[in-house]
């Protein structure tokens, strides 16, 4: 329970002194999130509504797939991707092993399958309802996806949320392709595990409740700005 | 006077499952008017509505318009039982099909609000479509289907399930559609809608064409008993 109070009111005085190496951090944890929910939705929206309306062979098979990578387990992500870009690796030459962009580039791999299956799932419904529509005004399959993501933006909107979500509070996959160092990669989440490991329970707590504030405030204006519970139907 | 028309279709059939849902059928409908489709419940106007519209496959026969399929596909346009309302603003509903056409938006919004503003509903252009009544619904329906000025507007019962006024007006605006020179293509159980706007009448049976004919001497001097028997009320099958 000390801890616990330690924590937030140490919490408290980091944000209120605007503690220097706490802003960094967080700030790094925002770009590195946010261009990997970028890069992530650019692929895994399109794919979802292709996924909606083409009927293929593998259709199902990918499908399947997608939903099963959701639960893919991000320290195995981590360790792929270190083998990939540890310098003996294929990708060794690029030298983006503990850099913020591996570090991208890892979150980028968790979340496209959690945004793409959360998005197909909601395409798919639309296009339940829009098919005979469409298919009676002879849309091209361009016209088509377009439609449907874009009538659809509110619920991609809660995708890219979750995928949000879960890229901000991972640890597991940074940890090991950014390697937590200082001014370079270190985020939240990875500075929380430093300091619970180095026994700073106050600091590290004080961490945590940045980390779910920023999450809350980032799906709070995101909800504001979407005007998602302003009573419209969609 | 339409690029599209005459519309003929010999011993067309459209089969699912190893199952017939309707034809062979040969029909061959010119020149505006309004041509009524009607018949027993499962006697497949749907099915045929949808196969001379070119949404449902043709499993044999054939069906010919005037010009090549393509640009006769886009020259047409169809109005379900229950209307599909896109996620949008009544407005940009009325001028989805011009977008898709690649009309500027500015142009199509405002030809879409002329439109709106001839089936009544001007006070509701920037409205959820979603949530309109049925039979504004219905209304937005017609309007977006009519933006493209189709020669050919297929109408699937269209006022199914609306009150009178609603249905008053929907009529009004398909003999305005008539006046302005399209043909009108429309399936209907209610014989009154049938006798008011009927040019011609296919009376479809067991998804075959039973009797065909003008409308006035369909109504009249039914040729067949179970012509007969339909008009008279009786269940036919």
């Amino acid at each position: 329970m000390v801890d616990i109070w330690n924590g937030v009111s140490q919490a408290f005085w980091l944000m209120v002194t605007l503690d220097s190496a706490l802003v960094e951090i967080s700030l790094r944890s925002l770009r590195v999130t946010f261009t990997a929910l970028l890069i992530a939705s650019c692929i895994a929206l399109p794919l979802a509504a292709f996924l909606a309306v083409r009927r293929f062979r593998w259709r199902r098979g990918i499908i399947a797939l997608l939903n099963a990578l959701m639960g893919l387990p991000p320290v195995v992500v981590g360790l792929v991707l270190y083998v990939i870009l540890s310098r003996s690796g294929p990708l060794g030459v690029l030298g983006l092993l503990f850099t913020p962009t591996a570090m991208i580039i890892a979150q980028t791999v968790i979340i496209v399958p959690l945004i793409a299956s959360v998005a197909h799932q909601s395409i798919r419904e639309l296009w339940a309802e829009y098919h005979d529509l469409l298919i009676s005004m002879n849309v091209t399959e361009g016209q088509k996806i377009r439609t449907l993501l874009w009538d659809s933006r509110r619920a991609l909107l809660t995708a890219a949320l979750a995928g949000f979500g879960r890229a901000i509070g991972e640890v597991g996959a940074i940890m090991i392709v950014g390697g937590n160092i200082d001014h370079a990669t270190r985020v939240l989440t990875t500075a929380i595990a430093l300091e619970t490991g180095k026994g700073d329970f106050g600091l590290a707590l004080a961490l945590g409740f940045v980390l779910i504030g920023l999450a809350v405030a980032v799906n709070l204006s995101i909800h504001w700005l979407g005007r998602t519970e302003r009573g419209d139907r969609w | 006077m339409s690029r599209l028309l005459p519309l003929v279709a010999k011993a067309a059939t459209s089969r699912r499952g190893g199952r017939t849902l309707v034809g062979p059928v040969d029909l061959r409908i010119d020149g505006p008017g309004i041509t009524v489709l009607i018949g027993p419940n499962g006697a497949g106007k749907t099915s045929l509505l949808n196969l001379l519209h070119g949404t449902a496959r043709l499993s044999g026969g054939r069906i010919d318009w005037a010009c090549p399929i393509d640009e006769a596909r886009h020259a047409q346009a169809f109005v379900f039982q229950r209307p599909v309302m896109l996620r949008r603003s009544v407005v940009d509903n009325i001028a989805y099909p011009l977008r898709i056409r690649g009309v500027p938006r500015r142009e199509a919004l405002s030809r879409a609000e002329t439109a709106a503003a001839q089936v009544g509903l001007a006070g509701m252009l920037n409205r959820d479509a979603p949530r309109l009544s049925g039979g504004e619904q219905q209304k937005l329906a017609l309007a977006r289907a009519l933006i493209i000025a189709p020669d050919v507007l297929f109408l699937d019962e269209p006022c199914a399930s609306l009150d009178g006024r609603a249905m008053r007006e929907i009529e009004q605006i398909l003999i305005q559609a008539r006046a302005s020179g399209r043909r009108l293509i429309l399936s209907t159980h209610d014989m009154g809608q049938a006798r008011r706007l009927g040019d011609d009448v296919l009376f479809l049976l067991r998804g075959r064409l039973h009797d065909s004919g003008p409308a006035a001497e369909f109504f009249a001097r039914p040729r067949t008993s179970r012509a007969r028997a339909f008009l008279q009320g009786d269940i036919v099958e």
